[in-house]
């Protein structure tokens, strides 16, 4: 057959455009590979991953695990991812709860309210995140005085334009009993509320929510305090010669990210959850209602389980928002994945490989977000068909 | 504005009973809000009118606006310029000043859904040469003036508008792509679209501004700019083809059926039947998506690009303003951002009303 | 259908038009820069005495007059120059890339750099080593009592690693706030997030003289590394960098020899052999660089000798108020010794 007559067959053209479209793309990925080999070998550019074993040598100014400058560069961004997932999942945490708050005040029947809560969303989403960073950094480290000056909000607890300083507990002993203990504490009163719930489904009884859920909150711990020895210091922040040494520090840096990525996604979380409220049909606020629930009881108990099936999906794509936008760190000093590989650029003079390397790692945490929140998500849908 | 268009929509709430003073004041609990709704307005009107009037600056030195508690204008009218062009040659600001007038003129005139047709967009065709002529310089007498002195709120619109035009038809092909019944090529694209909406903008200008260099052939360079407006492109382009996606997806499959009843073949249907009407469904989220890459190229303040948002913060370094002036720079560019952000927002608003009446 | 034709229109005017795309073949640097008729400069993002463009966009400072010197040598004019801001970080790319023919940025000659980043450097121009700058009303006179004190600095090759050995060997702790930028860094150290920034002398000196009240500052006297800072241009051009050295020695030999902007037409007529050689009056050592006879003539003409641009920029009169220190020819004592011109 000619090759004319083979192009008129319908899976031999699809074939052909396949095939000449991975063609284009491996041919044009080829191309700028060799390019980019070329030039490094021609200006004797170092390449490839052994820098991660060499010592980092500079001294990182959070750090939520051990970290000298002698450990390697490996251990330094380790130390950045873990600085990069702190300050997203706060942000995460906090805009959760501030924009369902707001979403929901935005529909208030005050209009003063809805008013307020409407400005305070436009505001934060017409403005470049980029730009309130740079606003509250300059704010905080202007603003307030510097650490010799330090404003006392309460004893031990300190204001300055070098952070927040409180004390701290350092445990002599036990720390982690306590810590199982709180746990343990936890997990019972949620199963005590799952256990009430599920009882006044079946049998129409009320059982008593709170009073016995504090009573499990407290009573582990205070088995663990009776028979393990617990005990620590309360280490108190003093004003040494330039800065306040012990206590625990929250620094400007941290603080003006986490506020402005808080607040950024609190405003998308606020419009989620509005549409969502307004996606569940008027009748089932009017049913609750009619069953004597209260206004906040049917919102807790009737509306937001429904909405959240409408909340999650976008609620999704806010939270990966987040991440990504963490890196924005690079802008005021906040030592995350990017400003640390960024440093690592500067010394190694190699930078292909560590862009490469943290963009694999966003990659990662967005797959990795989406993929949590997608099983979250058929949890949600799964309930709701439960009678 | 954007207030008033989303109140407009709130009406449609069913709680919503404004006009009546039992919307204040119905419940004890109402009446508490209504008075903490007031007090913060009074407060930040208070607050407001004594930084922006009253403790405020008018004329005068650095050494005044260090003394009063208030704004200092006149910072913004001694560093207005540079704000706005950055380093742009100051005898030939005219010319960005021009462009940025004529660009903000055409897109008000665009924004009109009656003129959309071939004249007007003919006219943008005459319009962008003009622009780049103009602030490129070089024929017509005007002095030439590289891309590197560019700067300022025209280069801001530069990056998201050619971004964004250009990154159209990218998208419009991903999402193709991405909807083939070729399997290779619906990889290749799925592989493209979640890689780029996977990693931040900020690695992607990276990329383009550090490593990019390396990939070209010996000889060949692309400026500084171009680096960052490519990087742009790609990233636009990969959230552009999700909406359009969304937009083809939605449309009955008849229309498909049909055009292809009628003979014509995957490309004449695709571009005369399907892409125009799922583009028009998905105008209003598109305007969304502009809105959002406008203040995205402020990102490239950090791979040294001197847009809005970096030549307000650098005018900072002139010695004589040092740490006086530090909010009033800020919140100047936040209020150009919000209201260049609000009237696109509300424009998206108001079509999205008229598809949905042209709808129904 | 229309609007996917007028957009691929929108999109081939637009590649048209706006892209610089410089397919420039394979040739010397010297060639690509006399065919462009211009010098491609790459300077820092504005730096006091080094590279500062003015409100009206035009750029000065010793950085800069580096550049011009190169301009006057090959073109015969100072002001065939393009200077391009470049980022601490993105520098030695664009250099690399052929973006900037020469970058002219404080940069610190060392081994690593020459040996893996796929460049060369000229002649040191500035011979200078990082320090540490405090606020006067600390009351400190040693960076040795800084223990425990916050330390604002931006991403250098090695200003971290050399901050964190120094107070590794001495003992101390210290805490580092590292910025991407030189405002925000500048900010932090003024508002007194910081107590000390630490960065190369020079850069220090700049820092303080773009300061409101730069008396209120003091840099310790500590210098905690070497860092001489030399121009640099892309490797295996022997030709071109040759250039760029030669017209770094010329500035140095004119000092040497008393030569001037306001006497070089006068000396263009001593007798003196070497400043014969130097001002293109014998031997023709400018075509041997494929350069103008001329070209050490205008060096000096039209940017100054050595003493003339350090003094304009840097110099005890400006705002930075550096003295030369180790910046001094060698018959005073100094580390700058061009060689002959012969």
């Amino acid at each position: 057959m000619s090759p004319i007559v083979l192009l008129r067959n319908r899976r031999v053209r699809e074939l052909a455009y396949q095939v000449i479209c991975v063609a284009a793309v491996v041919a044009v990925g080829w191309y700028l590979l060799s390019n980019a080999l070329a030039n490094l070998a021609k200006q004797d550019i170092a390449t490839g991953f052994g820098y991660l074993g060499r010592e980092a040598g500079f001294v990182i100014s959070e750090t939520p695990i051990a970290y000298e400058p002698s450990d390697s560069y490996a251990r330094a961004l380790l130390v950045g991812l873990l600085n990069t997932i702190k300050v997203a999942l706060l942000a995460i945490v906090f805009s959760t709860v501030i924009g369902t708050l707001v979403g929901i005040a935005r529909l208030s029947s005050n209009p003063l309210l809805s008013r307020l809560m409407l400005f305070y969303v436009e505001a934060l989403r017409n403005v470049p995140l980029l730009l309130y960073l740079f606003l509250w950094y300059s704010v905080i480290i202007f603003t307030l005085p510097p650490v010799r000056q330090a404003i006392t909000l309460l004893p031990g607890v300190y204001v300055s334009n070098s952070g927040l300083v409180v004390p701290a507990i350092i445990w002599n002993s036990g720390f982690w009993v306590a810590v199982a203990a709180v746990a343990i504490g936890i997990a019972a009163a949620v199963i005590w509320f799952k256990v009430v719930r599920h009882r006044r489904i079946t049998t129409g009884k009320a059982l008593p929510g709170w009073p016995v859920a504090l009573a499990l909150l407290v009573l582990p711990v205070v088995v663990a305090a009776l028979l393990f020895d617990i005990s620590g210091e309360v280490d108190w922040p003093i004003l040494g010669k330039f800065r306040l040494t012990g206590g625990a520090h929250l620094k400007p840096e941290f603080v003006a990210l986490l506020v402005g990525l808080t607040l950024s996604a609190s405003a998308s979380v606020a419009e989620i959850v509005r549409s969502g409220i307004l996606a569940i049909r008027k009748g089932q606020r009017e049913a609750a209602k009619s069953l004597g629930l209260s206004d906040g009881q049917a919102m807790r108990l009737v509306i937001l389980p429904q909405a959240l099936r409408v909340i999650v999906p976008p609620l999704t794509n806010v939270y990966v928002t987040t991440f990504k936008n963490s890196s924005l760190a690079i802008a005021i000093g906040y030592p995350d994945l990017v400003m640390v590989s960024n440093t690592i650029m500067n010394q190694t003079g190699q930078a292909i490989e560590p862009i490469a390397l943290f963009m694999l790692t966003y990659l990662i945490l967005s797959l990795a977000t989406s993929a949590l929140m997608n099983w979250y998500n058929g949890h949600v849908a799964l309930r709701e068909r439960q009678p | 504005m954007s207030e008033q268009s989303a109140m407009a929509s709130d009406m449609a709430s069913p709680r919503r009973q404004s006009g009546s003073l039992k919307a204040y004041f119905g419940t004890a609990g109402n009446s508490a809000v209504t008075l903490i709704c007031l007090a913060v307005f009074a407060l930040a009107a208070k607050a407001a009118i004594s930084w922006l009037l009253v403790n405020a600056v008018f004329t005068g030195t650095p050494e005044d606006c260090k003394v009063a508690s208030g704004a200092c204008w006149p910072y913004l009218a001694d560093k207005l310029r540079y704000m706005l062009f950055g380093i742009y040659p100051f005898d030939e600001q005219w010319r960005p000043l021009t462009a940025t007038l004529l660009f903000i003129a055409a897109m008000a005139v665009s924004g009109i859904p009656r003129l959309w047709g071939r004249a007007l967009i003919a006219g943008w065709i005459v319009l962008l040469p003009l622009l780049f002529v103009l602030m490129a310089g070089g024929v017509f007498g005007l002095t030439s003036v590289p891309t590197s002195q560019w700067g300022g709120l025209p280069l801001s619109f530069m990056l998201t508008f050619v971004g964004l035009v250009l990154a159209l038809p990218l998208g419009i092909l991903l999402a193709l792509a991405r909807l083939s019944n070729l399997p290779a090529i619906r990889i290749l694209a799925i592989t493209f679209i979640e890689l780029v909406r996977g990693v931040p903008l900020i690695s992607i200008l990276f990329m383009a501004s550090v490593m990019l260099p390396l990939f070209m052939p010996e000889g060949v360079t692309i400026d500084k700019l171009l680096r960052a407006q490519v990087a742009i492109i790609l990233f636009a382009a990969a959230y552009i083809a999700e909406i359009v996606r969304a937009g083809l997806q939605a449309l009955p499959r008849g229309q498909t059926e049909a055009a292809q009843a009628l003979g014509l073949h995957y490309w004449q249907y695709t571009f005369l039947v399907i892409i125009p009407q799922a583009l028009k469904t998905v105008i209003p989220p598109l305007v969304s998506l502009f809105i959002g890459f406008f203040q995205d190229t402020t990102l490239v303040t950090i791979v040294g690009l001197l847009d809005f948002l970096n030549t307000v913060r650098t005018a900072l370094r002139d010695p004589n303003w040092q740490g006086i002036a530090v909010l009033e720079g800020y919140l100047f560019a936040a209020v150009v951002y919000f209201v260049f952000s609000a009237l696109m927002g509300a424009y998206s608003r108001f079509l999205e009303k008229r598809f949905r009446v042209g709808h129904d | 259908m229309a609007l996917f034709r007028t957009a691929r229109r929108i999109a081939a005017a637009a590649l048209l038009l706006g892209t610089s795309v410089v397919a420039a073949e394979a040739a010397s640097t010297l060639e690509t820069v006399k065919a462009r008729g211009k010098l491609i400069c790459g300077v820092s993002m504005g730096t006091t005495g080094f590279a500062l463009a003015d409100a009206q966009g035009k750029f000065a400072g010793f950085d800069v007059d580096v550049c011009r010197a190169v301009a006057s040598a090959v073109f015969g004019d100072p002001n065939k120059v393009d200077f391009v801001m470049t980022n601490i970080n993105t520098r030695f790319q664009v250099l690399q890339s052929g973006e900037i023919d020469i970058l002219s940025r404080q940069t610190t000659l060392t081994y690593s750099r020459e040996a893996s980043l796929g460049i060369d450097f000229g002649p040191a121009v500035f011979y200078d080593g990082q320090g540490l700058m405090v606020a006067k009303s600390l009351g400190i006179n040693s960076a040795k009592e800084l223990d425990g004190a916050a330390i604002c600095t931006l991403p250098g090759t090695t200003t971290a690693q050399n901050l964190a050995d120094f107070f590794r060997t001495t003992g101390k702790k210290f805490e580092l706030v590292v910025f991407e930028n030189p405002d925000e860094n500048n900010n932090a150290f003024f508002s007194g997030r910081c107590d000390a920034v630490s960065s190369d002398r020079s850069d220090l000196a700049s820092i303080r003289a773009g300061s409101k009240s730069p008396g209120d500052y003091v840099i310790l006297p500590e210098t905690i590394s070497k860092e001489p800072l030399a121009p640099a241009v892309r490797q295996n051009d022997s030709n071109w960098r040759d250039i760029v050295s030669w017209s770094v020695w010329m500035m140095m030999a004119a000092e040497e020899k008393g030569v001037t902007q306001a006497n070089v037409d006068e000396q263009a007529k001593s007798t003196d052999p070497e400043i014969q050689r130097m001002l293109g009056g014998a031997d023709d050592l400018g075509p041997m660089l494929g350069l103008d006879k001329k070209w050490g003539y205008n060096i000096v003409k039209q940017v100054g000798n050595y003493a003339e641009v350090f003094d304009r920029n840097l110099g005890e009169k400006t705002a930075l108020g550096l003295s030369r220190g180790p910046n001094t020819l060698w018959n005073n004592g100094g580390l700058l010794y061009p060689p002959p011109f012969r």
